[in-house]
């Protein structure tokens, strides 16, 4: 009898991956392993909307009923904490024991930790459900929250905050907030529908000290400044959770290393998912560790794909999105690849920048407009990367030439 | 009931596009196929509630803008993540230049 697919972490990636399993015909065991009491979810509403809903709600990726009808064994609340790669079993918590034929990691990312004493219960951070009940209950009018770290878990937070009526300090040490990924001139923009919305936003100033008696916080800048919050929510990134993968000797490189087909240094194990490092085949195998949601789903079902033999090389072009107030943000690609810009406006104030290589070569585009505005946009410019396609400047800088002829070139 | 409401012109939809029609209360999306055939589905995405229109439409797939959830328009079928519940679709008539559809 078969052994079957184990997945540890029953996250976006792990989710999508048992679902794929099926879907593709497997009918051995699928065992998904989450140390969360949840079903697996979608985190992105936990800075969004999910925080501005007077209750908030799971957005479940697959209902008990689902996994039961696909015969998918869910086991929550238990951690995976050994891997036996000779007897290719798993240990878990809980003092069972797993044997698996392929093994997929989906074990995600956690929050960096703000290395600094002083830090008490009113400093939290924010990645489960359960993290977000928490922040939610201090989300109230007149409440004083800082948030320390102007990233994008952060500044969706800011706004929803905002729209709660808190009132909302962010604090960056960096000279400006997104300096990670996002152009200077599309960050400026998010900057200023933060501040006109009433979030007081101080950049270029690390934190000296941080003093948290349990009711408040007192947050001391290296300039002198002091901010008094009820609440601190540190976001200042993720690192992924690679300890299960290096204890069974797995390589470790940014993440859990694995090749184009997602598979680690051992055969038989799979990672994927914010927890893996893997080679991006559109930048000529450049190794990168994303913390995107759609990479989750793609990689968790491309994993599955993989763990039944399909030897599929991963070809997805990165993308991104973010909402803050009526905007929306979207990035396909790593502007960082790019060295020259070319901006191509859209109505209602919405643009898009173009990244292009040395070579001509599209890379990246960002983009950044009201509702949807940027969507098909960025959507045809995201072909145009994975085609590596050389569109000329000047087309993708005017509204009258349409994109999608560009791809049909 | 089954009444043909016009939605719009045959023009006013480039091939390979989709426009969004309200009516009544409710929001519509209109497709017009490579193969110059109109087609109608509910207005929003069914994983959160977004205009489909603002989406981009491939061959017989309409992509949501807001996570690249797809659906067949022509049948409504949600074909992959992060969308699992199918698209209403609607009876679609071309008449004297006209696009109707029927509300049922
Ligand atoms: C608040 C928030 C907002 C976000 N917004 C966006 C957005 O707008 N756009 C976007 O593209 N991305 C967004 N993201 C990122 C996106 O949610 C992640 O990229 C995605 O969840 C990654 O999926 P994953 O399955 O790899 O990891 P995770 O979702 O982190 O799941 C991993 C799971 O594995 C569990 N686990 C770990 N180790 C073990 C173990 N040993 N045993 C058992 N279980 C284990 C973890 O507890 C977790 O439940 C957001 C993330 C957060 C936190
Ligand atoms: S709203 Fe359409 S895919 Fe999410």
């Amino acid at each position: 009898m078969a052994r079957g697919m184990v997945i540890i972490g029953a996250g976006e990636c792990g989710g999508r991956a048992a679902l794929a399993l099926r879907e593709l015909g497997y009918d051995g065991p699928v065992t998904l392993v989450g140390d969360e009491p949840h079903l697996p979810y979608e985190r992105p509403p936990l800075s969004k909307d999910a925080m501005v809903s007077e209750a908030p709600e799971i957005k479940a990726i697959a209902s008990d009923a689902i996994l039961a009808e696909k015969s998918i064994r869910h086991i929550h609340s238990v951690q995976a904490v050994a891997i036996d790669r000779t007897a290719h079993a798993v240990r878990l918590s809980d003092g069972s024991v797993l044997p698996y034929d392929k093994l997929l990691l989906a074990t995600g990312s956690t929050p960096r930790k703000l290395p600094m004493p002083g830090l008490g219960r009113r400093c939290v951070y924010l990645r489960t459900f359960t993290d977000a009940l928490a922040i939610r209950a201090h989300l109230t009018a007149g409440n004083r929250i800082a948030i320390i770290g102007g990233g994008f878990i952060g500044l969706e937070l800011a706004a929803a905050a905002r729209k709660l009526g808190a009132a909302v300090t962010v604090i960056e040490a960096q000279s400006r907030i997104l300096m990670r990924g996002v152009p200077a001139e599309i960050a400026r923009i998010i900057h200023d529908a933060h501040v006109a919305e009433g979030v007081d936003i101080l950049c270029g100033d690390g934190i000296a000290s941080i003093a948290d008696d349990g009711n408040e916080v007192r947050i001391t800048l290296a300039d002198g400044q002091e901010i008094s919050a009820d609440l601190a929510v540190i976001g200042i990134g993720a690192m992924p959770v690679t300890g299960l993968a290096a204890e069974a000797g797995l390589t470790i490189d940014n993440g859990i290393a694995v090749d184009a087909e997602l598979r680690s240094s051992d055969p038989d194990i799979f990672a994927a998912g914010d927890c893996c490092s893997f080679p991006l085949t559109v930048y000529g195998g450049r190794r990168v560790r994303l913390e995107a949601w759609r990479n989750a789903q793609e990689q968790g079902a491309l994993a599955a794909r993989n763990m039944l033999g399909a030897g599929e090389a991963h070809a997805a072009v990165p993308w991104f999105w973010s909402d803050q107030y009526g905007l929306s943000l979207q990035i396909a690609g790593l502007s960082d690849e790019g060295r020259s810009t070319v901006r191509r406006d859209l109505e209602g104030g919405a643009f898009i920048l173009f990244h292009l290589a040395e070579d001509g070569r599209l890379v990246a585009a960002s983009g950044i407009g009201p509702g949807n505005a940027v969507a098909r946009d960025i959507r045809l410019a995201e072909m145009l990367i994975g085609k590596r396609a050389k569109p000329a400047p000047e087309a993708l800088g005017s509204q009258a030439v349409k994109l999608k002829s560009l791809l049909a070139a | 009931m089954s009444d043909w409401v016009e939605a719009c012109a045959t023009g006013d939809i480039d091939e390979e596009d989709v426009m969004r029609f309200d009516h009544g209360g409710r929001t519509f999306a209109i497709y017009r196929s490579p193969d110059d055939e109109f087609f109608a589905t509910d207005g929003l995405c069914t994983h959160e509630k977004v205009h489909l229109a603002d989406g981009l439409v491939m061959d017989d797939i309409i992509e949501c803008p807001k996570h690249n959830g797809r659906f067949n328009y022509k049948t409504g079928d949600a074909r992959g993540a992060p969308v699992c519940v199918n698209l209403k679709t609607y009876p679609v008539k071309v008449d004297a230049g006209k696009v109707l559809i029927r509300i049922g």
